[in-house]
This record gives C-alpha cells, sequence and structure tokens, in this order.
C-alpha cells in the first residue's frame, strides 16, 4: 500500500527546468520561495515561542475567575488566586477561566514546536534504523514491512488517542504516541533508499572488498538519504503539530492547565457562540504553523533532488 | 486473474493477524495491573482474582493470545466493562451517524474533485489549475476542527442557514438528515478534496499527454468524450488508489468531525471510551477500523483488475 | 463510465430520499430532557449519583414521598400505623401495584428491596442498627420491629435522595449490596426501554401503561405521578454550547441543570424559560482518609485551608446571581446551618496551610484530584482547586475522566499512585445536606462509610446523638457540634452554595413539578 505523501509525491509535478548554471544547493535553496515564504513564517513563530517571556504575556496557568471571557482588545484587573492583582491588557481576551488568551498561545507554541521536532526527530531515528535493518538484511525485510503495514493499517489518529488512554499524559508520552504510527512512513522511504543504492555498482565493489556494513551504511547510504529524509522531516513534524492539538482538543492530550493550543481550542469549545475568539485565535495560529512547515517541506522537495522523492515504496 | 484475486485476499490476512497482535499487546503490556483496569466496580482483591482467571491473565502470553483470538473469530469483541453490553452491539448502535457522515463526505468529494481535478488538468496552467494546487496545500494543512468552527461561525450562526450541530436520522427526514450533515460533511471533506483533487489533476494530466490522446481527437471525438472516457479512465488507479488510503483520513477526521458538531456516531464512541478508559471498548473499536481500512484497501486493489486489465501482480 | 456510476449515484439518493417521505414521529408526545449527566451506571442502590437517582425515580416507586412542603406523604402505603410503645410498625400497600411486567408489588420485594438499600444508605444503616425484625404479614402488608425506638422510620422510607429507597422486584433485590443489579423492572410512572438504551447518546422510557397514580395532584416526590406524554428521551449532549443550540433549535424541550456559563445566553432568549425546581445545592471538595496524605488530619486541614470559595464559585457559576458562599456544611439558608466554623473561612489562607504542611511533614508526592471533564456543572472547579492546592504548597495530579470513571474510581481503596484517589469535588442538593443524618459523606465508620472512608468515633456518637435529640434547640446544638468535628478531621469542605436552574422551551413544556429532586412526571409538552 503506497502511502498518501507518496501518491502526492509521485503525482507529477511540472517539470522542474534546468538552470543552464548550477548554483550550489544552499542557495537553490534558500532561493525558493516556498523556501523562504514557510521558512520565514515559521522563523517568526519560534522566535515568537522562545520570547513568549517579553511578548506582553503573563503566567499562562494563573486564572482569576473574576475576568472571565474578556473580549479582546480589554485593559482590565486582574487578580490571581495568591490575592496579588495589576492591570493587564489583554490582546486577545482571556479565556472562561480568565486566563490570558494571548499568553497561552505564546507559550502553548513553545509545546506544539517542540512536540512536532521532538517527533519528527523520533520518528526520523526510528524510521531509518527499521528502514536499514529492512532494505539491508533481505531476511528481515519481509517481516518488517509486514509489521509497518499493519502499524498503518491502524489509522494513526485512533492509535495514538488509543495509547494515550493506556499511559498517564506527559509530554514524553504524548510525543511517542505521535511518533509511533509515523514511523513506518518513513521506514518505508528509507528501505526504498536502502534497496535502490544497494544495487549500485560501488556498493556492491565495497561489500566485495570487505568493508564493514557500518561502514557502507555511514559512507553510502546515509549521505543520499539526508535530503529525502530532511523533507519526510517536514511532513512529519506538520502532521506532528496537527495531532497534538487533536488530542488535546478531544480532552486525551497534555492535562488541561498546560497551554497548548488544543487546550486551549477545548475549552472555548463550550462557549463558542458567545466568545469564539478562544476557539478561532488559537486555531489560526495553529493553522498557519502546519501551512508554513507543509509549505517549508514542499520548497525543500522541490530544490533538494526533486527526482528522489519520487520513488514511492 | 483469478489467481491475483486470491492472492491479494490472502496477503491480508498476516496484516490483520499482525494488528490484531499489536492491539492485544496494547492493553496487556499497559504498566499497571490490567485486570484491576477492568474489574473498576469493585476495589476487592477478589474481585481482581476472579478477571483474573477469566480472561486467563495468569496464564502465559501466547495463549491468552489464542483464546483472544479465537474469540474475535466468532465475532465477539469483549465487552463493555462500564456499560456491560457487548462492544459489537454498542458499535452496531453507534454506527448509522458515521455511515451517513462518511458516505456523504465521499460522495460530496468525489462529486466535486474528480471534475475539478479533470477540468484543471485540460487546462493546464489556467487560473483553475493554480488555484487549485494552492487550494490542495491549504486544504491539507489546516486542522479540520478549525475548518469546523469557522463554518458553524460564518454559515450557522450568523447566516443561520444550517443547524449548529446535532444528528438525524434518516428515517426521521432527509432534508433533517441532509442540513445537519451538510457542514459536518463539508468540514471532513476539504482535506479528503484536496487530496483526490490534486491526484487527480496530476494523474489526468499525464493521461493527457500520451499519444492515444492525440489519436482520439485527431479522430474527432468530442472533448468531454476524450476527457472521460479515454483521459480519466486510463488516470483511474492512481485516483482509486488515492480514495483508498484516504478512508484512513477519513476515519481519522471523524472522530474530531464528530466532537465538534456533537454527532452521536462511532467517533464520539471512540472519545468517550477513551476518556473512560474502557478499554475492552476501545480495543474493539480500534480492531474495527483496522479492518474496515484492511478491507477497503483490499476492494482498491481489487478494483485494478477492473480498472487496468494490465495489471497483474 | 464515469457519468454510468454518476448517474448511478443519482438514482440512489433520488430512491433514498423517496423512501423516507412522511416518516416523523408525532413529536408532541415524545418529551426530549437533557439530563445532567450521562447514564452509564442503572442502579440507583449501587450508587448515590444523582443521574442514577433520577434514572430511579423513572422507572421505580417509593414507599412514601415528600410533598411539596416537605412533610411525609405515603405513596405505594395505603395505611400504616405505629404500636404506643413506638416498637412496631405496621404497613400495608395500595390495591393493584403492579411491576411494568405486569406482576403485582408484594411484601416479599418490598422487604428484600428496604434490606438492600439499608446496606447502602447511610441512615438506613442506622435504622437497621436498631432494628430486631422486619416480615411479611401477608402479601401486601409487613411490619418493623425494633429493639429501640426510632422516631424517623418515615424519614428513612421517604428519603428523597443520597440513596432513595426505591422498590425492585424480589430477585433483582436479591443481588448483593455491592454489586449493580443487571434487571430493570420497576412499579414507577416509567417504563426502561432496555433495547433503545445506548449510553453516551440516548436513555429512552415509555410511559408505564400499568401503573396507577394516586388520586392527589403531584406533589414533591409524593402525590399522583401522572403521565401525559407517551415517551421521554434523555437526550446525553456533552458541553454546554451544544445544549445551548438544541434548545434553541428546539432539538430538545428541557435541560434538567442549566450550565451556568449560558445562563445570560438563556436569560435573554425569549423562546426560553428558566426555573428553580429542586431547593439550593452545595459543592463540596471530599478527602479520602483512608491512604496517605489525607489520613493526616492536619494535612486534610492544610487542603481544606487552601480553598477560595469566591474564585471557585466564580468560575464555575459566573453569574453571581447563581451562587452564595457559605461556610456551613448544611445549607445557609437552611435550618441547622451554623456559623461555627473553626479555622475554616471560605477564604485562602495559604501562609498557614503551607505551616501545617511542614508540621505534618508532608512528602511532596502529588495529590491525585479526579477532574470529570465531561460534568458541565463541576467540570470548572477542579482547575482552580489544582492552582490554590499548589499556592498553599502541595503538589497535584489532576486526572481528566468522565462522571462515570469517577463514580468507579471513588470506590477504590488503593493508595493514591496505585489506582486510588485523593480528592474530587461534587454537588449535592438541600435535600442530601440539610440533615446530618442523611448526608452520605458524613460518616465516621471507616471502611463501613462513603467514599473517603474517615475513622472519627466522636462524629458516630455525635451522630446517635443527633439521633436521640428531643428538640429543636437540642438539635441545632448538636449539629454545630457536627460541623465542628467534620472541620477538625478535614472530611470534606463546602465550596459554597448555588441555585439549579432548569430550562424549559416557553409555552411547549409545563408541569415542572417543585421537588427536592428532579423529577420528570407530570411534564405536558404542546
Amino acid at each position: 500500500m503506497p502511502t498518501l505523501r507518496e501518491s502526492i509525491m509521485t503525482a507529477p509535478t511540472d517539470a522542474v527546468a534546468s538552470p543552464v548554471r548550477r548554483k550550489p544547493l544552499w542557495h537553490r535553496v534558500l532561493c525558493n520561495w516556498s523556501v523562504r515564504l514557510g521558512g520565514g513564517v515559521l522563523t517568526l513563530l519560534i522566535i515568537m515561542a522562545i520570547s513568549a517571556q517579553w511578548l506582553g504575556t503573563i503566567d499562562p496557568v494563573a486564572m482569576d475567575p473574576s475576568s472571565g471571557n474578556l473580549l479582546p482588545g480589554t485593559t482590565a484587573e486582574f487578580n490571581n488566586l495568591s490575592g496579588d492583582s495589576f492591570e493587564h491588557y489583554f490582546v486577545m481576551g482571556t479565556d472562561s477561566l480568565g486566563r490570558d488568551t494571548w499568553s497561552r498561545i505564546a507559550f502553548g507554541a513553545r509545546v506544539s514546536l517542540a512536540v512536532g521536532v521532538a517527533v519528527a526527530c523520533l520518528a526520523l531515528a526510528a524510521g531509518m534504523l527499521v528502514g536499514i535493518l529492512a532494505g539491508y538484511f533481505r531476511r528481515l525485510d519481509n517481516i518488517i514491512m509486514r509489521i509497518m503495514d499493519s502499524v498503518m493499517a491502524i489509522p494513526s489518529i485512533l492509535f495514538a488517542i488509543t495509547l494515550m488512554a493506556l499511559w498517564r499524559p506527559t509530554l514524553l508520552t504524548v510525543v511517542v504516541a505521535i511518533t509511533i504510527p509515523e514511523i513506518p512512513r518513513v521506514a518505508r522511504l528509507v528501505r526504498s533508499i536502502v534497496l535502490s543504492i544497494r544495487e549500485e555498482a560501488y556498493v556492491e565493489a565495497a561489500i566485495s572488498l570487505g568493508t564493514p556494513t557500518v561502514m557502507i551504511l555511514v559512507r553510502h547510504i546515509l549521505p543520499n538519504a539526508i535530503a529525502p529524509l530532511l523533507v519526510q522531516g517536514t511532513y512529519v513534524c506538520a502532521s506532528a503539530i496537527l495531532v497534538e492539538a487533536i488530542l488535546s482538543f478531544l480532552g486525551v492530550g497534555l492535562p488541561p492547565d498546560i497551554a497548548t493550543w488544543g487546550n486551549i481550542m477545548a475549552d472555548g469549545r463550550t462557549q463558542f457562540n458567545q466568545f469564539p475568539q478562544t476557539v478561532l485565535f488559537p486555531g489560526i495560529f495553529l493553522a498557519l504553523t502546519v501551512l508554513s512547515v507543509n509549505i517549508l517541506g514542499d520548497g525543500l522537495r522541490d530544490t533538494l533532488d526533486p527526482k528522489f522523492n519520487k520513488r514511492g515504496g | 486473474m483469478f489467481f491475483f484475486i486470491i492472492r491479494r485476499v490472502l496477503s491480508t490476512i498476516p496484516v490483520l493477524v499482525i494488528v490484531a497482535i499489536i492491539v492485544f499487546l496494547m492493553l496487556r503490556l499497559t504498566p499497571g495491573d490490567p485486570a484491576a483496569s477492568l474489574v473498576g466496580n469493585n476495589g476487592t482483591s477478589a474481585d481482581i482474582a476472579n478477571i483474573r482467571a477469566s480472561l486467563g491473565l495468569d496464564q502465559p502470553l501466547p495463549v491468552q493470545f489464542y483464546k483472544w483470538s479465537l474469540q474475535l473469530l466468532k465475532g465477539d469483541l469483549g465487552e463493555s466493562y462500564y456499560m456491560k453490553r457487548p462492544v459489537t452491539q454498542l458499535i452496531g448502535q453507534r454506527i448509522g451517524p458515521t455511515l451517513s457522515l462518511s458516505f456523504l463526505t465521499m460522495f460530496v468529494t468525489i462529486l466535486l474533485a474528480v471534475p475539478l481535478g479533470v477540468f484543471a488538468a485540460w487546462r493546464h496552467g489556467g487560473w483553475l489549475d493554480r488555484a487549485l494546487m494552492g487550494f490542495s496545500v491549504v486544504g491539507f494543512s489546516i486542522p479540520s476542527f478549525v475548518i469546523g468552527y469557522l463554518l458553524i461561525w460564518v454559515v450557522a450562526l450568523h447566516w443561520q442557514l444550517l443547524p449548529v450541530q446535532g444528528y438525524v436520522p434518516i428515517a426521521q427526514g432527509f432534508g433533517g438528515w441532509l442540513s445537519h450533515l451538510t457542514l459536518p460533511a463539508l468540514t471532513l471533506s476539504i482535506i479528503y478534496l484536496a487530496l483526490i483533487a490534486r491526484v487527480t489533476r496530476a494523474s489526468v494530466s499525464e493521461a493527457l499527454s500520451e499519444d492515444y490522446i492525440r489519436t482520439a481527437r485527431s479522430k474527432g471525438i468530442s472533448e468531454l468524450r476524450v476527457l472521460t472516457r479515454h483521459a480519466l479512465a486510463n488516470a483511474a488507479v492512481p485516483i482509486v488508489t488515492v480514495i483508498g488510503i484516504g478512508v484512513g483520513l477519513l476515519i481519522g477526521g471523524v472522530v474530531v468531525t464528530e466532537t465538534v458538531y456533537a454527532i452521536p456516531g462511532l467517533g464520539q464512541l471512540t472519545v468517550d471510551a477513551v476518556l473512560g478508559r474502557d478499554f475492552p471498548l476501545i480495543q474493539g473499536i480500534t480492531l474495527f477500523f483496522s479492518f474496515v481500512y484492511v478491507l477497503i484497501n483490499l476492494l482498491v486493489d481489487l478494483s485494478y483488475v477492473v480498472l487496468d486489465p494490465r495489471i497483474r501482480y | 463510465m464515469f457519468k454510468r456510476v454518476l448517474s448511478k449515484l443519482i438514482l440512489g439518493a433520488a430512491i433514498a430520499g423517496a423512501m423516507v417521505g412522511a416518516h416523523a414521529q408525532d413529536d408532541s408526545k415524545v418529551l426530549r430532557i437533557v439530563p445532567q449527566a450521562d447514564l452509564k451506571i442503572l442502579d440507583p442502590i449501587w450508587t448515590t449519583a444523582f443521574v442514577t437517582r433520577n434514572h430511579g425515580y423513572m422507572i421505580y416507586d417509593t414507599l412514601f414521598g415528600l410533598d411539596g412542603e416537605g412533610k411525609v406523604q405515603p405513596q405505594m402505603v395505603d395505611t400504616y400505623s405505629t404500636s404506643p410503645d413506638g416498637l412496631t410498625w405496621t404497613f400495608t400497600l395500595r390495591k393493584g401495584l403492579a411491576f411494568s411486567n405486569g406482576k403485582p408489588v408484594t411484601s416479599a420485594d418490598v422487604i428484600t428491596s428496604i434490606n438492600r438499600w439499608g446496606k447502602r444508605d447511610v441512615f438506613g444503616q442506622k435504622m437497621f442498627e436498631s432494628m430486631a425484625s422486619f416480615d411479611a404479614i401477608d402479601d401486601n402488608s409487613f411490619k418493623m420491629v425494633f429493639k429501640t425506638p426510632f422516631p424517623m422510620v418515615l424519614d428513612a422510607l421517604s428519603k428523597p435522595s443520597g440513596i432513595a429507597p426505591f422498590i425492585m422486584e424480589k430477585a433483582t433485590a436479591e443481588t448483593p449490596a455491592d454489586k449493580q443489579v443487571t434487571e430493570y423492572i420497576g412499579s414507577g410512572p416509567y417504563v426502561f426501554k432496555q433495547d433503545e438504551y445506548s449510553p453516551g447518546s440516548k436513555i429512552v422510557y415509555t410511559k408505564n401503561t400499568k401503573y396507577v397514580p394516586r388520586s392527589e395532584p403531584a406533589s414533591g416526590t409524593a402525590g399522583g405521578k401522572q403521565v401525559f406524554v407517551d415517551r421521554v428521551e434523555w437526550v446525553i449532549l456533552k458541553d454546554a454550547q451544544t445544549m445551548a443550540n438544541a434548545i434553541s433549535n428546539g432539538e430538545v424541550d428541557l435541560i434538567e441543570w442549566m450550565p451556568a456559563e449560558q445562563y445570560a445566553a438563556f436569560k435573554a432568549n425569549p423562546k426560553l424559560e428558566l426555573v428553580k425546581p429542586t431547593p439550593a445545592g452545595l459543592f463540596d471538595l471530599h478527602l479520602n482518609h483512608l491512604v496517605p496524605p489525607f489520613d493526616n488530619p492536619k494535612i486534610a486541614q492544610a487542603a481544606i485551608m487552601a480553598i477560595n470559595q469566591e474564585a471557585l464559585l466564580r468560575a464555575q457559576l459566573v453569574n453571581k446571581d447563581l451562587y452564595r458562599t457559605c461556610t456551613s456544611i448544611y445549607p445557609c439558608d437552611s435550618a441547622l446551618a451554623s456559623t461555627d466554623s473553626a479555622y475554616f473561612t471560605g477564604k485562602p489562607q495559604f501562609e498557614a496551610a503551607k505551616k501545617l504542611l511542614k508540621e505534618a511533614g508532608y512528602d511532596g508526592k502529588p495529590v491525585v484530584l479526579l477532574y470529570p471533564a465531561d460534568f458541565a456543572v463541576i467540570n470548572k472547579f477542579p482547575p482552580v482547586m489544582a492552582q490554590l492546592l499548589k499556592q498553599a504548597g502541595f503538589n497535584v495530579d489532576m486526572q481528566a475522566m468522565d462522571w462515570s470513571s469517577l463514580i468507579t474510581r471513588r470506590t477504590m481503596k488503593e493508595p493514591a499512585d496505585k489506582g486510588g484517589w485523593n480528592m474530587f469535588i461534587t454537588g449535592w442538593s438541600t435535600g442530601d445536606t440539610m440533615n446530618p443524618l442523611f448526608f452520605p459523606p458524613l460518616t465516621g465508620n471507616g471502611e463501613k462509610g462513603w467514599f473517603g472512608w474517615p475513622t472519627d468515633p466522636k462524629l458516630e456518637q455525635l451522630k446517635t446523638d443527633f439521633l436521640k435529640a428531643t428538640d429543636e434547640a437540642q438539635r441545632k446544638k448538636i449539629a454545630a457540634e457536627i460541623q465542628l468535628e467534620v472541620y477538625a478531621t478535614g472530611i470534606f469542605a463546602p465550596l459554597g452554595n448555588f441555585d439549579f436552574y432548569s430550562v424549559l422551551r416557553k409555552g411547549v413544556v409545563t408541569g415542572l413539578i417543585n421537588a427536592p429532586v428532579n423529577v420528570f412526571w407530570n411534564l405536558k409538552k404542546n
């Protein structure tokens, strides 16, 4: 069963006109407008996440029930539960428990981006391991790929939800629960690369010369894998950010007092008709983040050797 | 051809078996005592011991699995430990709304996406083509629940054209059924639409560049017939493939959409089961969905025989 | 090919559309109610959960009821008498009482049911302690003989809540009290339609044609329980927004408990009417005294000191019209309310709490706070309480689950990190809390008591004293002492009083009865 991404990627896109003079790789990457757009927006979001404390925010967990559901743009007294009070400008209003929505969005970006990157790295690492084992060792190939097919047969959100039901919700369990369904796709990609490289003459030569397997993997296979893996990594990242938001929205993600975009939307859901801002603001940020990562991925795919990604599993 | 069908059907069996193993292991490998989780309403150690004996939890894992799969083959998915009713019965009760939503979504999607894709391929490079490409990236990135809430806000609340949420069975009136399912189906179909339209466009575009199209045109066949009878028919294989894969997306999307629109279907049942840590129910639903997914992809693969006589495995 | 497929699809859709035509049910005889929570536990003797109790009132009947003025009135009983020495009570059932399957109600059914009730209910336990025998005289009458006079027999048999003594069939009532029943046949005004029972989605009741209501008008849980609709559907809607949408559209007719955050919207909606059918309610924070750390009363007191009633009530109920702070364990507008609450002020005392924790040697292990995410009426409390506890020096592990899981989880006696629990918050009604003998959590007999299982012999003694009290002044005095004892051990603490509102479609639904609990007979749909 070919995967989703592969179906899109193997569909022929318009031919890329090759320039007469080949610019260096990094230059081509950075000049691609998709990379610029996606990467640019993403960088802004990362900066927002890192510098959340200095962007006019307050403690994202601090609540003041008497300032619940304020409209965006209100300035009001914030009395936190310890009894301190201060004036604050609520750019995006507050949620039902009086927590500042903008603060939760800004700090929530940390969780979303962290989960996205962590899942991408973990899925790439695990997928690489599995893919190499399957591609390189003929005897393991069949059984490994059958297992990967089976994991893919379980719809990924369902898989993640079930795992979260079995474990206690912490950042680690959320990352692992989202990673596991993503591994098969990466594994298939790596396996296909390994399979094609294996047939090359220079690899056969290296084997017959008695080069240790590890060296072959590192010297020949890895360099060819980096580009497509990087592209795949961005798609995994986008998907992970989405799944984490869905898990929180359904109530099975991180505990509800932690600020994540999905949690903010879950809280705002019960009063959507009266106060849509608590759902729509984090929704916009979520959409923007996932969109920018996807566009970045598309740009990387177009520049970093598009030929490779057409080879499906 | 007969052998092909047999072989293809047989090849799903190992996948189903491994899915069953994965689902089986998920509960058994949880931290803590599965018997304690299952016993629920009584904290006495006598009851836990009883459950352990009746489920055979004190026996080695392979024996447990054997017994469990025998049960499975008889169609018994176990009993929800909260509601004390068979899982199959609970699934049967809630499947109506989910099926309605899924069919309507697929119907709408294919109805819109295929013609759009064909048209975009026909007018290659035109404004529709570009718009479609742009839309497909966006459609893939915006989370379905954000789209859902936006639609509710604009269509149901501001314009008051359609109901905000809920489900009316078709037996109580086609009009009610349709009006309640329109927004959910639209929400769910956007991702699917993006995917199918893009693949349709790509494969029809490729088919249109083939020689037989030129032949057909020079024979004076009408353009519509060229597009449908010749180009689309030959492009059918990747399109149908992607429809099959998209079912996995659909299943995941159903869970979120049913939550947003308060539709009492399988998606909501899943969320309820997870929040209640009702393991037999979670297991049953996961198995059910996975099997459906494998089945649909099997049908897709078998349909190749009809769509493209050239394909042989 | 494509066209052929398309035309087939259109044909199919047209046929489906034509087939359904006018299949609409006669809506005027179907009443759709949104209950306070999902109904997954069907045994109202096994659990004190209100939603299950309400289910009980739909399909079962009781020997006595409480009328609109709070007076005990016979319901299933026709005549009754007490012997002069107060030790023997004789009862005769009304003629023609039958279960929905046609079998007549006999003394055997009554005795078995009340026995089972007496094992679970806190007041029932007290009654049975004083009882010498409880036997049938014949199929229609029975008597209770006591060792010492027990003047509150009728109060016990008309107990509206906590656990109400519903009468079930003998065979069903023989189920041990610590297991749930699996048959649901009752002699009440409605019949439970088990084949249409879809937990999480819909619960269906039909009119019990075999039910013979009393001739008096319905009043409270007493009087003639007339049914004017053919079918009642409990539609499970999980969140406040969905409920608001549904009732505005006429998809449901009555919301049992109005979600507070929609109060302003409901008040402003001309199609809807807000009514208060039941007296004020009370929210309590309950602590588990069987396992650490709250087995240490100092730590329990520290947790209680973290309560900030105003903040908690504001978060949950939003509008000041709907709540009042109150530091008494009894509702502040009830007879026994006492202002003497020792260290508990309802305002947070974080420094004092931290000091107590240090003295008691709190080890920093997280306390498990159960959080019923789907129960709109109480699901804003736990996040605020968690914050308050953290400020007071606790580490908190707030675990999200649904309400049915919570009422199951709270039965667990294991330590918190092994599947048990330390604290949860729930709501009670005046009917439960106005009398210390009726209130389920007010127990001090360890594991025989309500969830939390505190051991407090002084409390049990005070309860016995209250039972024996002869006049109002004495009762009030003892009630105040009981309150102090509750705070001293830290069994539970009130978060405040609030009003229960029901929402109904104006002009469409009439006949909602004022009663100690939410009851759904006598309702007419226009």
